[in-house]
């Protein structure tokens, strides 16, 4: 199985280790051709406005959205959350549109206001999840089929609708690999 | 939620202040003085922008001291765009950086651009929680300012030139040391450590991960679409215009079109496409032509 890694800018070379270290093949995507034969796409953490305007430029927009609706999971962390939303609070900015939520970018403040924290994922056990949140979003709602699957002080950090998954945070900068397991597991029942 | 009693969220860490540096990777960072530069730079697709009064250029040609930019151009900056904005504090003037830190920039640049505060000490930058970017010129001098607290390096290259042969020679020169490290047995690293002089815990470090421990981008003498990619393929995590863009003839144009070649920096059909109608690029400068006290990448210690 390969899993896309959309390598337009950003941490995607720590999603395609975080991915080794499940023993799966990651594909840095640059191009609608490389989009054939990946059985699940990572969108990572980077400056949303980035790589949305790089999507555009380069045709992916359209093609990632056609494969999302055929069914093909997508999972995106922190920008990838952003791109993945329908709605982004006071933006404009290019977006694959396909959640059912309402995005607010920065929404912790800036830099100095990162931080990390261990969050409560229940559908990941009962251990708690080591999170990184870099200037990071949070999902002010979402709407059915949506479901939130992680909350940090009231604010939704991690979200599913079928085949989509979208964190605020990083799990590519932890070496807990459950989220991405959980992905796989996305994958393996899609 | 509730139920189990979680551990406070803590700022300021090592892992966020290096991991906002993993996020600007494969990404432009330019040099902007107005609000407007800073849109036009969001537009074009930079993943982060440097506040500043004058880019390099102008700072090597209006000569005298050059400080920190006035609190007000940067917070004009900062609300005028979304993306990180970054700002230069002098090497060793940690009031300038305890001043940025208040105004809430996201990354403070301890830059040789501006005139050295303090010609033996660069910042302490393990006591803010803003994280830090350092030029090096070497493996030596990258391992120092990690070892200070920088959270990200960038080659000094030679700024305001709009000549890249110095951050080609400065990349080169890091990458060149870390493969002759990764190659010597551990009984060599502390004489390795003392001849480059470099804590020797990051040189064990550099020699297990086969690269730096924080990103790496490249600086200094950017100005086409080709030289970000050369410096892509040199090896570099991203790369900062300074003078490059706003210097240039359609200055819109060439920031999409670098930003396009740091993305696509290993495909020559892309490059070619992207490199077209750009007009005319920075006027450049000879390296040789600029007094050896003149040149910026000389400060720093």
């Amino acid at each position: 199985m390969k899993i896309g890694v959309l390598a337009m800018q950003g941490a995607f070379r720590e999603h395609i280790k975080s991915l080794a270290a499940l023993g799966i093949q990651g594909e840095e995507i640059r191009h609608k051709n490389q989009l054939e034969g990946i059985s699940g796409l990572i969108i990572p953490g980077g400056e949303s406005t980035t790589i949305g305007k790089l999507m555009v430029e380069f045709n992916l927009l359209e093609p990632v959205r056609e494969l999302a609706a055929a069914g093909m999971p997508v999972f995106g962390t922190c920008a990838g959350m952003v791109l993945l939303a329908r709605d982004i609070i006071g933006s404009d900015q290019p977006r694959l549109g396909l959640m059912n939520a309402r995005v607010q970018r920065n929404a912790f403040g800036r830099q100095v206001d990162s931080f990390e924290v261990d969050l409560e994922i229940p559908v990941l056990g009962p251990e708690p999840f080591h999170a990184v949140f870099i200037r990071a979003p949070f999902l002010e709602a979402v709407e059915p089929p949506a479901e939130v699957l992680a909350t940090f002080d009231g604010k939704i950090v991690m979200a599913r609708q079928g085949n989509l998954l979208a964190t605020a945070f990083h799990p590519e900068l932890t070496n807990d690999l459950r989220v991405h397991r959980y992905f796989l597991e996305m994958i393996k029942q899609g | 939620m509730g139920g189990i009693k979680m551990a406070a969220a803590e700022k300021g860490t090592w892992t966020v202040k290096k991991g906002l540096a993993e996020m600007l990777k494969g990404g432009v960072i330019m040099d902007v003085t107005t609000p407007e530069q800073a849109k036009i730079a969001e537009e074009a697709g930079a993943c982060a922008v440097m506040a500043l009064e004058r880019v390099p250029a102008d700072i090597r040609a209006a000569g005298g001291v050059a400080r920190m930019a006035d609190p007000t151009v940067i917070l004009r900056i900062m609300d005028a765009v979304s993306i990180p904005v970054m700002a230069k504090a002098r090497i060793g003037h940690f009031v300038e950086a305890q001043i940025l830190e208040a105004l809430g920039v996201d990354y403070i640049d301890e830059s040789e651009v501006l005139t050295p505060a303090d010609e033996e000490f660069h910042i302490n930058k393990h006591e803010f929680k803003v994280p830090f970017v350092c030029g090096a010129r070497n493996l030596g001098e990258a391992l120092r300012r990690i070892g200070e607290g920088a959270a990200m390096i960038r080659t000094k290259g030679e700024p305001g030139t709009g000549n890249v042969v110095e951050a080609v020679r400065h990349m080169r020169r890091v990458m060149s040391e870390i493969r002759r490290l990764q190659n010597l047995p551990d009984e060599e690293l502390m004489t390795f450590a003392k001849d480059i002089q470099a804590p020797y815990e990051l040189v064990k470090q550099v020699k297990e991960l086969g690269r730096l421990p924080v990103v790496n981008f490249a600086a200094g003498g950017i100005a086409t679409p080709a030289d970000a990619a050369l410096m892509m393929q040199l090896g570099s995590d991203g790369i900062f215009v300074g003078s490059g863009i706003f210097k240039s003839s359609d200055p819109a144009r060439r920031a999409r079109a670098i930003v396009a070649a740091t993305t696509h920096f290993r495909e020559p059909e892309v490059l070619a496409e992207v490199s077209r109608d750009l007009g005319e690029a920075m006027p450049g400068l000879e390296i040789a032509n600029i007094r050896q006290e003149e040149r910026m990448q000389e400060r720093g210690w």
